[in-house]
């Protein structure tokens, strides 16, 4: 079978699966679940199968991406069926970052920065969820914002997905008393810097257009000094970064993160530092704050699938590296 | 004059900003205020500028037939698209259940986030092909890369369970993260500050002049 015929193959297997699942979403079906047997004759079935393939990485054959590319879709797609459940060990940065929340006073007011868009979202969005959620739980009121044009919309739709709990509509939030959307403002760090001066100067109207002036919950929100605690969602620039050299560093505010798996590293200095109360890293840290906040949501959902994600690549680093080895180093190279 | 005056508007913003960072009492806080505002509106105009240089290099590259032009035609319909949507529903265009919302969320959503779920199927690849324990750096890299990667995963304790407090692979992990890999980023982060300082330095001073369109 030639390769046009074979990618051909895999997009409508891909899409004809697609359309079951969509098909029976529509009708109210529930989600498919394997049993325990069957998902565990899945997992034999896959680490055979790499031993196979490391048998034939030592006789010299290097098999090629695709192959590297089905495993990870494997990998990442099977796990969502299966019925396992895994402990969340908790890290201290989610830990203190959680607690710094827990210590807030009801009625204390609270700024959301966010400042990622949709290709993060299944990072950041369940770090959102949750932690608007607890706010909520805990009659904080919510400040939200972005540094970047998509963010107010991430948070609309956070902001949508926690008031559809039945716990949540007990509350009877009012937007505008409870919580506010100001939007997106231009400017990148300088917002920032703005904003300790006059929130206002930089949010004369909130997401839907109403005067500033008319939101009771901002109304006498001039700067940073009237903030009790500040969450910043980040994926880049501005982000993380920006908040706490000019938030933090200048004006004092006690800010805590929300990070991708790739910048949650840089974030690790300020953390030691104490210039920062904690960071949520990656869907690792998202799935460890919904387990404080007593919540399961997307991250903690999707954790087997990752973790089925990290072992495929770890097991094939390990292939890659016999073969370097046991293959002759020149030669694994050159076929590299 | 024409390089001169750029040159010392330069200089008098530059020496301006340091000062209103360091004195944040009047008249400089003012003035912070007043350069925060003028970055807003300049940004604000360079989006637009952006946008309207991102058509314009796309209807060249459709016009002369350039290779891949279907994409850059691909690329001005969903703009097009976009935009006439936004500006017919109004001020209230990202009010949950407009079209500009419905195309966000069906749409620009799944298609920027497709875009980026690639990138786990290249990393895979990648370290297949490329991560090797070719010296002691890469070894020491590549077992850091294993201990993390585990670590920060739930399945990391699964694996390790048999091992006291502490010594499970997530601990290790966060040992990795808080002391030898946060030591790495400071000296990176220094090192970049001494940088951004140096340059910025030119810049106020004229020195370096490349902003202006010139050379040295």
């Amino acid at each position: 079978m030639s390769t046009k015929a074979k990618e051909i193959l895999a997009i409508t297997i891909i899409v004809i699966f697609c359309l079951i699942f969509y098909i029976r979403k529509v009708n109210g079906g529930e989600g498919i679940l394997f049993s325990s047997l069957v998902a565990w004759l899945v997992i034999g079935a896959m680490v055979l199968s790499l031993v196979w393939i490391l048998i034939l990485t030592i006789r010299g054959r290097l098999i090629s991406r695709r192959v590297v590319f089905i495993y990870v879709g494997i990998a990442l797609a099977l796990p969502l069926f299966m019925p396992f459940t895994q402990r969340i060990p908790i890290s201290p940065e989610v830990r203190a970052l959680y607690n710094s929340v827990e210590t807030l006073k009801p009625g204390s007011k609270v700024l959301i920065s966010f400042d990622f868009d949709p290709p993060s979202a299944p990072e950041l969005q369940p770090m959102a969820e949750s932690f608007i959620r607890l706010c909520f739980e805990r009659d904080l009121k919510v400040i939200i914002m972005g540094l970047w044009p998509q963010g107010p919309q991430q948070a609309n739709m956070a902001l949508e997905k926690v008031l559809s709990d039945e716990k949540m509509k007990v509350k009877n939030l009012q937007y505008g008393e409870d919580y506010v959307n100001l939007g997106f403002q231009t400017g990148n760090e300088f917002v920032i810097q703005r904003m300790g001066s006059s929130f206002e100067s930089m949010f004369p109207t909130d997401y839907r257009g109403t005067a500033y002036d008319s939101l009771p919950l901002v109304r006498n929100v001039k700067n940073f000094s009237n903030i009790d605690y500040s969450f910043n969602l980040s994926a880049g620039f501005p982000g993380s970064v920006e908040w706490v050299q000019i938030a933090v560093d200048r004006y004092g505010v006690q800010l805590g993160l929300g990070n991708t798996a790739v910048q949650a590293p840089q974030m690790y200095t300020y953390l030691n530092a104490g210039q920062i109360t904690g960071i949520l890293g990656g869907m690792n840290g998202g799935a460890e704050f919904e387990f404080l906040c007593k919540y399961k949501g997307k991250a903690t959902k999707f954790m087997l699938s990752q973790s089925f994600a990290h072992m495929i690549v770890i097991a094939f680093i390990i292939i890659g590296n016999v073969a370097f080895f046991l293959g002759g180093r020149k030669s694994a190279l050159k076929k590299s | 004059m024409r390089r001169e005056i750029p040159l010392i508007i330069t200089g008098i913003v530059g020496v301006g900003f340091v000062i209103q960072y360091f004195i944040p009492h009047a008249p400089f806080s003012y003035m912070s205020d007043w350069f925060s505002d003028w970055f807003s509106i300049v940004g604000a105009c360079a989006i637009v500028l952006g946008a309207l240089n991102l058509m314009k290099m796309s209807a060249q590259k459709v016009i002369r037939k350039k290779k891949d032009w279907g994409y850059a035609l691909v690329i001005i319909a969903s703009f097009l698209l976009i935009v006439i949507i936004g500006l017919s529903e109004g001020k209230d265009f990202r009010v949950p259940g407009t079209r500009f919302d419905w195309l966000y969320n069906y749409m620009y959503i799944p298609l920027s986030a497709t875009m980026f779920a690639i990138l786990a199927f290249f990393v895979a690849s990648a370290s297949y092909r490329a991560f090797r324990a070719r010296n002691f750096e890469a070894t020491l890299l590549l077992v850091a890369a294993f201990f993390v990667m585990l670590g920060r995963v739930p399945v990391g304790d699964v694996l390790s369970g048999f091992m006291p407090e502490g010594w499970r692979l997530s601990d290790l992990a966060s040992w990795v993260m808080n002391y030898p890999q946060s030591a790495g980023q400071r000296a990176i982060m220094i090192g970049i500050g001494l940088g951004i300082v140096s340059t910025s330095l030119r810049v106020i001073l004229g020195i370096e002049r490349s902003h202006i369109g010139g050379g040295k």
